[in-house]
Parts: C-alpha cells; structure tokens; sequence
C-alpha cells in the first residue's frame, strides 16, 4: 500500500497546524461558528447529537495493522473505546472533544492518516473496491489511481467551496463493488479494444433527497489525462452548480437540469482548455505510486496448498461453522492459494459497523499474521483481510470466531447497513441501530437467514440516505412522523453494476410494524422465486403489485 | 457607472506587486464590453469570467467579489483570467477570511481588500501555510511554483 | 416552559441554561421564559456556549425536565443503544420516556 514520502508526510503536519490555529481563533473568539464550521468540517468534525464526531479519512478503506492499531488508541484515548466503519470506508469517533482534536490528528498524522476533507462542501474520500489487488476480476488495481486522485484533489485550491459534498468513486472491474454508479463522479478502469489502459467517467449520481443513476459522460480517458479530465468536470460544477439552495446543489441536479448531453459538452470544451494549461501530473507520478501496490509476496503456485474444498472436508465440511463461513464470508482471488476473507462487524443483535478498540487490535493482529499486514474497509460496514492463504482460513477463522467477529453472514439479511441514525446522529428522524438489531435477531431466531440468501438490507434514519437504502435490495427510510418514528419501505434497489434505486411499497410503518413488512416481504419471495433468483431478481421479475397485496391487503 | 462599487488602494491590506494599485471605478462585467476604454471591473459569483478575455490586455485590474466565504466560484474566475494570460492586479474583495488566503494566492489572487480588516500575524501564518502543493494551479506560471510530483520526478 | 440547550464550546458536551450557567443535566434546566434571546445571544458571544437555541419542554410526574422532541430528549440521556455511556443522571426513569 501507499507510503508516504516526506512531502505527503509534511503536507498532513502541516494541516494538523493549521486546524490547531484555526481551533485557536475559535476559541478565542477570533471566528465565529459560522465562519469556523466550514473549517472544522474540512477536517471531519461535525457536532452531533451528543458531542463531536470525528470521521477519520481510510483512503479508498485501504490500511495496515499498525494503522488499525493507531485506530484502537485514538478511541482509547480521546474517545469511548470504540469507532464505527462507515458506508464511505471511512472510521467515526462519536465522543471527540474540539480541545483535543488537534492532538487526535497529530496522533493520526504519525501513522500516515489524517480526517482531511471528510466532510465540507469539497472533494471527500476517494472510494473504491474492498477487494482490490485481490480480486480475481480486476483489470488492473484501482487504488494507484484513486491515490492519484487523493492528492490531487487535497488542498485543491479552486475547489474548496463547492456548492456541496463531492464524492468519487474508482474501481477496475465489470462487477460494481463500490457502488460506483452512485457517486458524483464514478470511475471504472478498463481495456479498450486496443488493450491500451483506460478510465470511464460517469457523473451526477448519488443518493439523498433526489438519488440518481450516473449517466456515461465519456467513454475512454487516457490514463495519463485521468487529473485533467476530472479537473473539467469539477470546474464546470463548481462554476455551475446551483448555489441558491442546499438540497438542489449536489452535481446530480447540475446534470439532471443540464442534461448529461450538454454538461458532457462543457465538459469536453473545458477539458481541451486545461489539456493547453497542462495540469496533469508527470507519468512517472503514477508509475512512482503504482510501485506500492505491486502484488505482495505470494508464496509460489509451484508450491502445493490446499484449496477451498480440500480445507473444507478437512474442517468440518460445507456445512459446519467453519464451512459455512467460509461459503460466505470469502471472495475469489485471483491467486489459487489465497482468498479475500471478510470479517463481519455485524454480530446478530450487534451495532452495524461498530468495533471496540480491542477489537481493532485483534484485527490488527491478524492482518500482520494472514494477510501481509494489510486489512480493508468496506462500504458495507465489515472489514476485510485481502489475501488469506488458504491453508491459514481455519486458524484464521477460529480466532475471529473466539473474538465474535466470525458472523458468517457477509452479504444475508444480517448483514444490515445502517446509518448511526437518531441515536448519535442530528439530522436524523429515527433510530436505526435499534431497527437493525431486532431484524437480525429475528431472522437468525426465524432461521430463514440461508434460505434467502443474498438479500441486502440497508437502512437509513434520514432523507440524506447515509445508510444507502435507496440501493438496498429492502430499503428501509426513518421519517418523522409528527415527533414519532416512522419507518418507509422500499424494495428493488442494487448498487452494484446491475444498478437501480428501490421503490416504495406504500404508507409507512412503526417500528415493530416494519419488522413484521420484511418478514411479509421475504414470504412472497421465498413463495414466488425461481431456481437460483435472488430476492431482487423475483422482484425484478414479479413486480411490486404481489408484496403490496401482502403488506397492505387486496 | 455606479459609484458604490469597487475598492479603493486603501482598502486593500495584502498586495503582492510592485506596481501602483488600481484605484476603483471598476465597472460590472456586462457593462466592460461596451465601454472600449475601461480598465477595472468587477465580478461578482454569477459571472463568466471568460467574457473579459477580449479585453484582458487593456485591465489594470480585475475585482472578484466574495459576498460569502462559501461561495467558491471566484476562485474558478480567478484561474481562468490567469490561464488565459492576465498579467493585471486580481484583487479579492469582500468576504476574504483569513482561511481562504493561502488558496485565493494558488488560484492568482494578488491583491486582497476583505471587508473587515484581518490580523496581520493570522494573515502572514495563513499565506505561509503551505511549503508545498500537491496539483497545479496559477501560481505555476505567476509564481513559479513547482507541484511535489514535479519535484519528486525532477531529473 | 421553554428551555435553553447546547453544546460546550470545547468539549462538545450537550448543556442545558441552569440560570446562572450552563448544566451537563437536563434536570437542572430552567424556564428561560421570554429571557431566552437575550440569554442565547448573550452566551453565544461569550462563547459559554455552542450553537444553542431554545426548546419546549415539560415538568413530569416525577420532576423530571423532559424536552418535547425526541432529538433532545436523546441529548438529554445519550444513545439509546448504549445505555453504558448514557449521561450520568439521577433519572433512572429516562429510559422510558426517551422514545
């Protein structure tokens, strides 16, 4: 993984300094909260429901055991004891004090990590695919790409006042693992048809208020005019984008007013402009990063190593704990001896997303021991240990269990994706950790969880969609239903490369009324489905009429 | 031609030339094209910068006004006057905070006239905030600035 | 009655107008009556406060201070999932009237 040199390194010192000056002036009354939040924000720094929470920056949710284990102190340290993964890839501290947060960043900048532009009306995280240089799929890795794009649009000094929150996406696959079509700007890494390297670029989706679907705005960037491609796009929406209201300023109604036709046109026309003024970094730049994310040593394929099914009968079987973790919780890599193992944070009855600082140490642990030192962040709120050899899974997988990180229930109805929701967060409705938990418990107690296979679940406590429920195959939205919970439900929604938003199944739902909605729901699937569909296929194929009559009667 | 708007030397406490300050008597954007001997105008957010390009050789000096802190499309209008050649004083009026100087001097700001006068020592730590930047922009050409991985790939 | 809340300056806390300055317990909030701009501006410019604002709120059977909408009442007592980092006060009833 990346390493920082020494410019990267006093380039994060510095704005530890910064934010400790600026921290300074609000204190002293210098800046007025109005003048400092945009500033505090630019370093992750909200003010919740109960205090301030700070969102720490897990670059395209790339990091190492001793990141991880810097993660662990921070909580310790300025915090309760524990963080929250988010559906960004990022980590959030929900008890920070703003007299130490200068202190927490500097503590971060020691390991090479920082809570830069985590929030702010500018470039934010840049994401991509929890299983690159891993996964069997991939063109090449993404992550030199999304670094590339990390430090350019850092301190980016003509884009950071946007209208809004911008957020990019990178991967290099077919198969959408970071819900790339569903970012301001989604980039896909691909061969063209002369086998020469190169980027798609779709923009103007997202979630929230109004989601929307990223429709192409150009087929084929070269790599090495990736910078300057993104450079148009911005400046066309920073000069562009609407500015008189806060729920129409996300580059998505930008587009959608526009028509993607003529934003591409704006585009392409500021894109030639910059193409003269010459922004893009030197090639070597991108060979220079690349060389981080070379393969790590893999043990050779001369080598025996048992594979899946060899390991399996040797531990239980297909059907044993292990087995059906294995079944689960693994992705294919793309090197015979190794797989990618998912570490689950969603325990049955558990806080989606949440991990204890002891828990980080363990994790941290057991990337240094399995898997080269390097652990991932995925959107869905678990972890990952990128390259797992085979032969080590059992071992592996006994320690996570002991630890009670070993739910083998990656991508099941158990494996919620909720937002903080009204229990930490101020923009919230409804409570959607309580929500999240009973669910699970009722559908490991039902036993169902298997029989549904994939079927993702994501709820969110507020219209700003923070916990994706807009792509969830059931989505579930808090509102506020004159000072009471409410809950919507909405079913057919993917974020992945078969992409589409879900629809609402009609009037709401209390609490323990929703719960019994997903259980009708996922009656009428398991009652209608073909050979091999999954829940989201039988609705694509069946429509909602059959689990409106369900939920609502004839 | 409006008498309350533009800036005045006094007015402006951070300038970056050697030259004499444009006094104000800038003029709107709009009004720019049809007046052939104006040499200072004002944009405000809304504008199109790339309307002045016709005329950037007769400027002394070009206003960017920031009503709010918030609203960045100055900053677009700064670069885009540098890129296209302007040589002439850009000069940041308005709600200029100390937070937004050392970005405003990147994007080719060189003059500032905030509405409330700032602290000089925040002012001085503010320009000097960073050693060095990681992506290209006006200070490349006006400053000589060189980007890290322009530093890190020098032969 | 109508009460004044918000959010240490530099610690973040949730705090609540006592009359005299700003309490970590609901409890001890008073009613600021028609006081309440002139206190808020006040105290935000000395900076004793955080982006407060008023509430309404009510006495309980108990006499307990319970704020009106549920965000506060969640403010007043901490999250509800975490009941081990809720904020130590003397209503052991608060759980049950949070939600």
């Amino acid at each position: 993984m990346y390493q920082y040199d020494q410019y990267d390194q006093a380039m994060v010192d510095a704005r530890v300094e910064e934010f400790r000056d600026q921290a300074r002036r609000r204190m002293e009354g210098k800046l007025t909260e109005d003048q400092f939040k945009p500033l505090r924000l630019m370093n992750g720094l909200y003010l919740q429901l109960h205090a301030y929470m700070l969102r720490v920056a897990i670059p395209y949710g790339t990091l190492n055991g001793g990141q991880m284990e810097a993660l662990a102190d921070i909580a310790d340290k300025y915090d309760r004891g524990y963080g929250h993964f988010t559906t960004r890839q990022n980590i959030q501290y929900n008890w920070i004090k703003l007299d130490d947060a200068a202190d927490a960043l500097a503590d971060l900048a020691k390991v090479e990590m920082h809570a830069i532009q985590t929030s702010g009306n500018c470039i934010r995280n840049i994401s991509s695919d929890h299983f690159a240089g891993a996964a069997a799929d991939e063109v090449v890795d993404p992550r030199p790409y999304a670094e590339l794009l990390r430090q350019w649009s850092s301190f980016h000094p003509e884009f950071t006042y946007l209208p809004r929150k911008f957020k990019i996406a990178v991967i290099a696959s077919k198969k959408d693992r970071a819900a790339m079509r569903l970012h301001d700007i989604g980039i896909r890494i691909l061969k063209n048809d002369a086998g020469e390297i190169g980027a798609q670029f779709y923009a103007g989706g997202g979630m929230g208020r109004t989601p929307m679907i990223a429709p192409l705005i150009r087929d084929f960037v070269p790599l090495d005019q990736l910078i300057t491609y993104a450079e148009a796009c911005l400046r066309v929406y920073n000069r562009y984008g609407r500015r008189d209201n806060k729920y129409k300023a996300r580059i998505k109604i930008l587009i959608h007013e526009l028509g993607a036709a003529e934003y591409t046109r704006q585009v392409e026309e500021e894109f030639a402009h910059m193409l003269s003024v010459g922004v893009e970094p030197p090639r070597e730049e991108l060979a220079r990063i690349a060389a981080y994310f070379v393969p790590p040593p893999f043990v050779s394929s001369e080598v025996e190593t048992p594979d899946l099914s060899t390991t399996l009968e040797a531990n239980g079987g297909q059907n044993s704990p292990f087995g059906l973790w294995v079944r689960r919780n693994t992705h294919r890599h793309k090197h015979d001896g190794y797989v990618s193992a998912v570490i689950s944070l969603k325990p049955v009855g558990g806080i989606p997303g949440d991990a204890t600082s002891d828990q980080m140490r363990l994790v941290a642990k057991l990337a240094r021991d399995y898997s080269f030192d390097e652990l991932r962040v995925m959107h869905t709120q678990n972890l990952v240990l990128p390259h797992v050899r085979i032969a080590d899974l059992h071992t592996l997988w006994s320690e996570l269990d002991a630890a009670g990180l070993g739910a083998p229930n990656m991508d099941t109805i158990e494996d919620i994706i909720a937002c903080p929701g009204l229990d930490y967060c101020s923009l919230a409705n409804a409570r959607s950790i309580p929500l999240s938990q009973r669910i699970s418990e009722r559908f490991a107690a039902n036993g169902r969880t298997g029989e549904l296979g994939e079927l993702k679940l994501k709820i969110s406590g507020c219209i700003n969609a923070c916990g994706h429920h807009h792509a969830g195959h059931i989505g579930i939205l808090g509102v506020d239903k004159k000072g009471t919970e409410n809950f919507q439900l909405s079913l057919g929604g993917s974020e992945a490369e078969d992409v589409s938003l879900a629809k609402i199944t009609g009037p709401g739902f209390d609490e323990d009324g929703v719960i019994a909605a997903v259980e009708t729901v996922t009656d009428v699937y398991l009652g209608a489905r073909r050979d091999g569909e999954r829940f989201l296929d039988t609705y694509r194929r069946i429509g909602m009429e059959p689990f409106k009559e369900a939920l609502y009667g004839g | 031609m409006a008498d309350n708007l533009g800036t005045s030397p006094d007015e402006v406490q951070f300038r970056f030339r050697d030259d004499e300050p444009a006094d104000h008597g800038t003029i709107t954007v709009d009004a720019c094209c049809d007046q052939t001997n104006a040499t200072a105008v004002r944009i405000e957010p809304g504008d199109d910068a790339r309307v002045l390009l016709p005329f950037l050789d007769r400027l002394a000096l070009v206003e960017v006004n920031f009503p709010g802190f918030g609203d960045g499309r100055g900053y677009s209008s700064a670069r885009i006057l540098r890129e296209a050649g302007y040589a002439g004083e850009l000069r940041a009026v308005g709600d200029v905070l100390i937070d937004q100087l050392s970005h405003m001097r990147r994007c080719g700001f060189d003059s500032f006239a905030p509405d409330k006068r700032l602290d000089e020592d925040d002012a001085a730590r503010a320009f000097a905030t960073w050693e060095n930047v990681y992506q290209r922009a006006a200070d490349a050409n006006l400053l000589g600035r060189r980007t890290i991985a322009d530093i890190r790939h020098e032969a | 009655m109508k009460i004044l809340t918000g959010n240490d300056l530099g610690s973040g806390a949730v705090t609540w107008w006592d009359g005299k300055g700003w309490s970590l317990f609901v409890d001890d909030a008073v009613d600021a009556g028609d006081e309440a701009d002139e206190i808020l501006a006040r105290e935000v410019a000395t900076r004793r406060v955080n982006v407060p604002y008023a509430i309404d709120a009510s006495i309980d059977a108990g006499g307990h201070v319970r704020p009106a909408h549920i965000k506060d009442r969640v403010r007043a007592l901490g999250p509800t999932v975490r009941r081990d980092l809720a904020v130590p006060t003397a209503d052991k009833t608060g759980w049950d009237w949070v939600i």
